[in-house]
């Protein structure tokens, strides 16, 4: 019988996280960014289809980065997990938090039991009431989770964005914020500085939660907004 | 309800519930699916009447806010026009427990829908899908609690106004001009009849949509008719290719007040039935 080789643990999660990062760090980016009336989702896509941002509930949405498949997989989940709970108890049980332990717990247990792990990372944010109450939560590969203010960058050229949104962001956040056409200018800027420095109104995806709005404060942003100087 | 876990909701096979809400909750949830199990009849409370009518820019849908049970009013303030998203809209009557839950069933369903697939389905889908929907009630319209809604909406694709309304085991019928049911139905649709032109200015159809449901409140003990004493008055939602908008309570009170101000009439000697009355003896 042939002996299995044997492969210790941490070599055996070096080799998953390293196979999922270079996955990530091949696909676009994606900036989500906090702004006065809510938060913005900025994607490189250049398909007008396939999105990488959507909505989930009411004050909630996902955006998502990496390999289409699994993230789509991920972001149906997260509906038909909302939907159901909203469905079965009231709209307001439907809460970030407890989204992003699913998705949290779902991605640990791929990670560490499928010989495969995930190439994806995705966010799940919530717009409050006011700034102080809006919830930003980035969900590793791993599962992994983080609790993010101010904006978060995420995908391929994760690292150079986020050196540009760290010297050009309001640094007195949050009694000093942007609004939605200068968060665009700020994210578009962004992207721009990670290497896409021809990137038009046409090449990205955009949408944001507006707490402005009614009931449903997912708004996906026209090509003419993208496009307005401001 | 035991609460799925993510991980068995994530797979998209096949023969899985694909964008439909109603499907996933068949799988995952049972439980939380609208359905009857006792026998024998039941009394609920009722919706009563409700209609909707064609004008120039869209669909008006309106419907009174009595339920009832029995003879004796069940609810003075109940609505019974629903948004089901921004370009359509549900008025149910009949049972009003298992009506409002699949409004509230078709509602989700829809979003579900838009969400899953990142587009809306057009008008004809959803009515299509409200037809199941009454079709599944079935069993429960054996025991008594029928629910007939009406569906209206606007159609992006053909942009004009729409009307739907059904029978207990869910066959769908398209109405080209106006559709009114519910107890004080036949009432409304006569006077909806009458009225009814091509190319209605949203005002006038708000106006004759509310004169209807004062004729069914005239004729049938289950219709309300304006409660002016608490201030309630019949909700009417009007769609246009803008979206669904509540039409607002000051116009349906004003339009009120003219219609009771041209009806009004004096009071007339009673009617003589050949009886002596007091005073006439001798």
């Amino acid at each position: 019988m042939p002996v299995p080789y044997y492969v210790s643990p941490e070599q055996l999660m070096k080799d998953k996280a390293d196979y999922a990062r270079k996955g990530i760090g091949r696909g676009k980016s994606v900036v989500v960014m906090e702004y006065t009336d809510g938060i913005l989702f900025l994607a490189e896509n250049t398909s007008a289809t396939l999105h990488k941002i959507s909505e989930i509930y009411d004050r909630i949405a996902f955006a998502g980065v990496g390999k289409f498949n699994e993230y789509e997989q991920l972001r149906i989940g997260g509906i038909r997990l909302s939907d159901l709970k909203g469905y079965s108890y009231s709209r307001h049980d439907v809460t970030a938090k407890a989204l992003a332990n699913a998705y949290s717990q779902t991605l640990g247990n791929i990670f560490t039991s499928e010989v495969k792990p995930y190439e994806c990372e995705i966010l799940v944010a919530a717009v409050g009431g006011d700034t102080g109450q809006n919830e930003i939560f980035y969900i590793l590969y791993d599962g992994s989770v983080t609790d993010r203010e101010r904006w978060v960058a995420m995908g391929g050229q994760a690292e150079a964005i986020e050196a540009h949104l760290k010297e050009n962001y309001p640094a007195n956040y949050p009694s000093e914020m942007p609004d939605l056409p200068g968060a665009l200018d700020l994210a578009m800027a962004a992207l721009r500085s990670a290497g896409e420095r021809d990137l038009t109104a046409d090449s990205v995806e955009a949408a944001v939660l507006d707490r402005t709005r009614g009931r449903r404060k997912f708004r996906r942003v026209t090509e003419e907004e993208l496009r307005a100087p401001s | 309800m035991k609460e799925p876990h993510l991980s068995d909701l994530m797979r998209v096979p096949v023969n899985g519930p694909g964008s439909s809400f109603s499907d996933l909750l068949r799988s995952h949830a049972p439980e939380a699916l609208p359905r009857v199990n006792e026998s024998g009849n039941l009394q609920v409370p009722e919706g009563t009447t409700v209609l909707a009518i064609r004008y120039d820019e869209g669909v008006i849908v309106a419907g009174d806010r009595r339920a009832t049970e029995g003879f004796q009013i069940a609810h003075r303030s109940i609505e019974k026009v629903f948004a089901a998203d921004d370009h359509s809209a549900v008025a149910i009557a009949g049972a009003a427990g298992p009506a409002v839950e699949m409004v509230r069933l078709f509602q989700t369903e829809l979003e579900h829908y838009e969400k899953v697939e990142g587009e809306r389905l057009t008008l004809e889908g959803k009515a299509n899908k409200l037809s199941q929907m009454i079709r599944a009630n079935l069993p429960a319209a054996m025991q008594g609690l029928v629910v007939v809604p009406v569906f209206a909406g606007y159609d992006l694709a053909q942009e004009r106004g729409r009307i739907f309304k059904y029978d207990v085991t869910g066959g769908r019928y398209e109405e080209d001009d106006y559709h009114a049911t519910g107890s004080g139905g036949k009432d409304a649709r006569g006077s909806l009849k009458k009225r009814f032109r091509e190319n209605l200015s949203r005002g006038d159809a708000v106006r004759y949509a509310i004169e209807a449901l004062f004729d069914a409140a005239d004729e049938d003990v289950g219709t309300g008719g304006p409660d002016l004493m608490r201030g309630l008055f019949p909700n009417v939602v009007a769609i246009s290719t803008s979206g669904t908008t509540e039409v607002p309570e000051g116009e349906i009170r004003s339009i009120f007040e003219d219609l009771i101000a041209d009806r009004s009439e004096p009071a007339h000697e009673t009617h003589n039935v050949d009886v002596r009355r007091p005073g006439e003896e001798g």
